[in-house]
């Protein structure tokens, strides 16, 4: 998510499932929708079969979605950023960018400052000791009110960077890096070359094969560019569609349960940020052009101050800045692998999983489990015991060795509780309850508020180490112990504390602590007239529920912002208003107002050569193809894996990227990385239809479907190895290795790269020492390494180094 | 006899099928099983726990004589634009998941060093969890920091969660464990 809010202001899908039906070509990249996603995937088979849309698929595996797809593209895993930035490449150099977009609608024309500079594979700005760049001097050259310059002539316009830095890609670099034979890859190029034309419309749908890198961020960033490029952001059918993978990641994503940031992407303030003031000069965004809206830098205050107006109540006062203090600012990351590296320091003491398991989820699940048995507790919630909850008594460990106390409290199902899930889309749902709790189970924010109580009674009895956030912390329920969801649904939404009225949206939100909102996006789906996530007017009655005839359904369920279906929907229509396609709208000014979805933009403020720019989350007005907001370069760059079977073929002494974070080297342990002489194999791990992290380990029907652990054997390797189907065998990596069976297949194959031959394993993730198959060494993520991006420091699962042997 | 399945689904109740080739006559058990299912149940609307594309669901209940609400059937909301009454295998087995006999009835407690649980009562693992949270937050709460900054953050406790929450408890977990001063938190995102 960190690479869309980098390039367009926000970070989610930016359109929705029942949208992807408009599209003419749909590039699917790292994903496999047909077997991760089945049901959303009935959208692109609408497309295709509907309107003639084509499917392209590049995906180390021919999957299921490759079946269904017009072109399957074998690329080989990670490389994403070479393909795309070879199509970003044929685009600029035969000038198919959809120009009056890229002009309006983009930073093409801005002018970086001096001293940009990307050689050897480094860009400018890199401090060798701390082993960041200074992102600071990826900026753009500005007049004296601050505002850019603009000049799409210019030799250091971001376009001319642009095109400069892709023009490496062409054809002959993107085979040698992706393996994808040249003449596929140029037919690819000439069908996504075709859909920068108004009347035409692209969409890119894409999952965790991407974000699961070193170079994640980048990955998607590229293909963002050539959205961009295309002009397809903000239009039905176009759109960067991340498919999120559990049923409310996007919810609880917007509700911050993130280390960096607070409800509705504020972000945690830093040490050093002494009150609110210093804390806006380094989160919010500066206007950078005169008629940029720049509405969530504008706005910024009143978020934050009427969230912390909720958390804190009566404590927060202007006096005491709304109790800024009260906000934990964090020394350095803290995300997932940063938590067990602080257990592998010795400097964690507790940790709390509800409905994940951390010794599963990996990377690296033997450092892991390590990580564990160094905790003085830990406590698990979860309705089934997990490969966590039973670390301790793992295959091979001795439980007279580990020390940790651990706690399994038993929680309640989804089906057993109400509340809202989002979907990826960002279409808030509500659920029912359907079944009371089974037996002793509760509920997950029972369990964690009757925790907090007890917490604050010893405080109050014993007094501690700062305890006012903690006894001062608004619990404005009517029973605190068991606060209800639609209690804290209403929390969210916020009110007018003069009024004690719910507010119906954001716009009406103060900085001078006269309202509340726990997360501003959420404002507006729960108002006076009560919870907008229950509405169900759906596809029995299109004629009523879906009056622009684009799929909207605008009164089923909510979604953020202000029941937006498209984000960035103003650029679905030109300078003037008018839509890009008339066959479809996106929104269109007509008789002096907007219709269509909800306007991305001010509402009754009209288009025209004066009127604000599209992009209204960012500060420059505009969406960014050269962006600051990424920690390893303003433009996405190829980067081999940490552990990869060849040199970067672009700059061979750069071949890794040079920021990714290796948790191993920084904390001193010694670096547990292969070479390919050792681990001559690509591996790349993966979901099956039947499989969701681990919880269906206890499903009856699923395990009969998918009864075993194995792995996929390309057929020419398993014939090189002496393979059969059904053979066990050993695959190993640095960390940890698999005993499972082998399935010979034709799915995945061998690679020409950079003129090597290259095979890629598959592991399907899933199995473990507990649920109803289990097995010894059946962890996938013992394989994986313990090394994240560089910015979002998401774990790298999908490519990294084994080898392969019979048993 | 060449038969689809549509065309096995279309005659199979009428037993032509049901009595022939299985061996035994489905008509009147199918017949038994629809009718007990949908008469006097309560229906509910709930989502798909899985993957995000939030498919609607239908569920219905029934209370039973001894006063427990059974679950009896899930299916696909044929309502909802974004799935339209379809389910694939992972929502349409969801009825195993909600209501499973694998899950753990009590909380269960493993002292430091123990090779097996101890059954234990809610009482007992919140009060003592409840000791390790203050005990651990005052060990490693950082009020400032070497520069003299205020912080106020504890660094000794880390909370994961949230794939499985309802986003109002997720709301709640931030809310709380910010409120406790952790700066380690973290959900599915990005894993």
């Amino acid at each position: 998510m960190v690479s869309l809010a980098a390039t367009f202001g926000r970070g989610a899908m930016t359109n929705h499932w029942r949208d992807i039906r408009h599209a003419d070509l749909i590039l699917v990249n790292g994903a496999n929708p047909a077997e991760a996603h089945p049901v959303g995937f009935r959208w692109l088979m609408r497309a295709k079969l509907d309107r003639g849309a084509r499917i392209i698929h590049a995906d180390p595996r021919f999957t299921r979605t490759s079946a269904v797809a017009d072109t399957y593209v074998r690329i080989r895993t990670g490389t994403d950023v070479a393909y795309f930035g070879g199509l970003i490449n044929h685009v600029l150099s035969n000038r198919l960018y959809h120009d009056d977009y890229v002009r309006w609608a983009t930073n093409a024309g801005f002018v970086v400052k001096e001293g940009y500079a990307f050689q050897d594979g480094m860009f400018n700005g890199f401090d060798r000791e701390q082993g960041v760049y200074n992102t600071k001097l990826w900026a753009y050259e500005t007049d004296g009110d601050g505002h850019a310059r603009i000049d799409l002539d210019h030799p250091r316009s971001v376009l001319n960077l642009l095109a400069a830095h892709y023009r490496r890609y062409d054809p002959d670099t993107v085979s040698r890096i992706t393996g994808i034979p040249r003449e596929q890859f140029v037919k690819v190029a000439q069908q996504v070359g075709e859909m920068g034309r108004p009347d035409k419309v692209m969409t890119i749908v894409y999952a965790v094969g991407l974000t699961h890198h070193t170079t994640g961020v980048q990955l998607i960033r590229s293909g963002a560019i050539l959205q961009l490029l295309l002009g397809n952001m903000g239009r039905p059918g176009g759109g960067m569609n991340a498919e999120r993978g559990h049923a409310n990641i996007q919810g609880n994503t917007d509700h911050a349960i993130s280390w960096d940031i607070l409800p509705g992407y504020l972000r945690i303030p830093a040490p050093g940020q002494k009150g609110i003031a210093a804390y806006l000069d380094e989160s919010a965004s500066v206007r950078q052009h005169p008629r940029a809206v720049n509405f969530f830098g504008e706005n910024y205050r009143r978020y934050l101050v009427s969230l912390l107006k909720t958390w804190y109540g009566d404590a927060a006062t202007k006096d005491n800045e709304f109790a800024f203090d009260y906000l934990p600012k964090p020394a350095a990351n803290a995300s997932w692998i940063s938590i067990f590296d602080q257990a592998l320091r010795g400097r964690m003491q507790g940790v709390m999983l509800s409905g994940m398991t951390a010794t599963s989820i990996g990377p690296d699940s033997n450092q892991v489990m390590q990580a564990l048995a160094n905790l003085k507790w830990l406590c698990v919630m979860d309705p089934f015991n997990t490969t966590s909850s039973e670390f301790w008594r793992a295959p091979g460990t001795d439980p007279a060795k580990v020390q940790t106390e651990v706690f399994m409290l038993p929680a309640t199902h989804w089906i057993e509780k109400d509340g809202s899930f989002t979907n990826s889309g960002r279409w808030a749902q509500w659920k029912e309850q359907v079944l009371p709790p089974e037996g002793e189970a509760r509920h997950d924010h029972w369990i964690l508020a009757e925790l907090f109580l007890r917490v604050r009674e010893l405080y109050q009895t014993q007094g501690g180490r700062f305890p006012d956030p903690v006894l001062k912390l608004a619990m404005p329920y009517r029973n605190p112990r068991k606060p209800e969801l639609d209690e804290i649904a209403q929390e969210i939404n916020g009110r007018d504390l003069r009024t004690g009225k719910r507010l119906a949206t954001f716009v009406d939100l103060k900085d001078d602590g006269t309202t509340t909102a726990g997360d501003w996006i959420y404002t507006g789906h729960y108002p006076e007239e009560g919870n907008l996530t229950k509405r169900r007017d759906g596809v029995q009655n299109p004629a009523r529920n879906d009056p622009s005839g684009m799929g909207l359904y605008p009164g089923w369920a909510w979604s953020w912002p202000a029941n937006r279906r498209i984000l960035y929907n103003r650029a679905s229509a030109d300078e003037n208003g008018r839509p890009w396609d008339p066959e479809r709208p996106g929104i269109a000014w007509v008789g002096g107002k907007w219709v269509g979805d909800v306007p991305d933009y001010p509402p009754t403020t009209g288009p025209g050569p004066d009127a604000p720019l599209p992009f209204i989350m960012t500060g420059e007005g505009v969406a960014r193809l050269f962006s600051n907001a990424v920690a390893d370069g303003p433009f996405p760059e190829h980067y081999e894996p940490i552990e990869s079977p060849v040199a970067n073929p672009l700059h061979p002494q750069q071949s890794a990227t040079p920021v990714a974070f290796l948790y191993d080297e920084r904390a001193g342990r010694a670096s547990r990385f292969g070479t390919p002489a050792d681990y001559p194999y690509v591996a790349t791990s993966y979901r099956l239809t039947e499989h969701e992290h681990y919880v269906t380990q206890n499903v009856e029907h699923l395990v009969q479907l998918q009864p075993e652990a194995f792995v996929e054997v390309p057929a020419g390797l398993a014939r090189e190895k002496g393979i059969e189907t059904g053979d066990l065998v050993r695959v190993s990596s640095r960390r940890g290795k698999l005993e499972v069976r082998a399935v010979v297949t034709k799915r995945l194959g061998a690679l020409q790269v950079d003129g090597r031959q290259v095979y890629q394993i598959g592991i399907p993730i899933h199995w473990g020492f507990v649920g109803i198959n289990t097995g010894q060494h059946w962890l996938a993520n013992a394989l994986t390494p313990f090394v994240g991006d560089a910015s979002a420091r998401t774990p790298e699962y999908k490519a990294f180094l084994v080898d392969i042997e019979k048993i | 006899m060449e038969v689809s399945r549509r065309r096995f689904l279309s005659i199979g109740p009428m037993g032509v099928l049901g009595g022939s080739a299985l061996g035994f006559d489905l008509t009147e058990s199918i017949a038994i099983k629809q009718r007990l299912r949908i008469e006097g149940a309560t229906l509910s609307r709930s989502l798909c726990p899985y993957c995000a594309v939030g498919c609607a669901l239908i569920a219905y209940t029934k209370k039973a004589p001894n006063g427990r609400t059974e679950l009896l059937q899930i299916e696909g909301d044929p309502d909802s634009p974004v799935n339209e009454g379809t389910l694939c295998p992972k929502g349409a087995t969801s009825l195993q998941l909600a209501v499973s006999g694998r899950r753990v009835p009590h909380p269960l407690y493993r002292a430091p060093g123990a090779a097996e649980w101890t059954q234990v009562s809610w009482e007992f693992t919140l009060d003592r969890l409840a000791r390790n949270i203050k005990d651990s937050r005052d060990a490693t709460f950082v009020t400032q920091d070497a520069e003299g900054n205020v912080v106020n953050r504890c660094e000794g406790i880390a909370f994961a969660g949230g794939a499985a929450f309802s986003s109002e408890e997720g709301y709640l977990a931030t809310k709380l464990m910010r409120g406790l001063g952790l700066v380690h938190l973290e959900q599915q995102a990005r894993v």
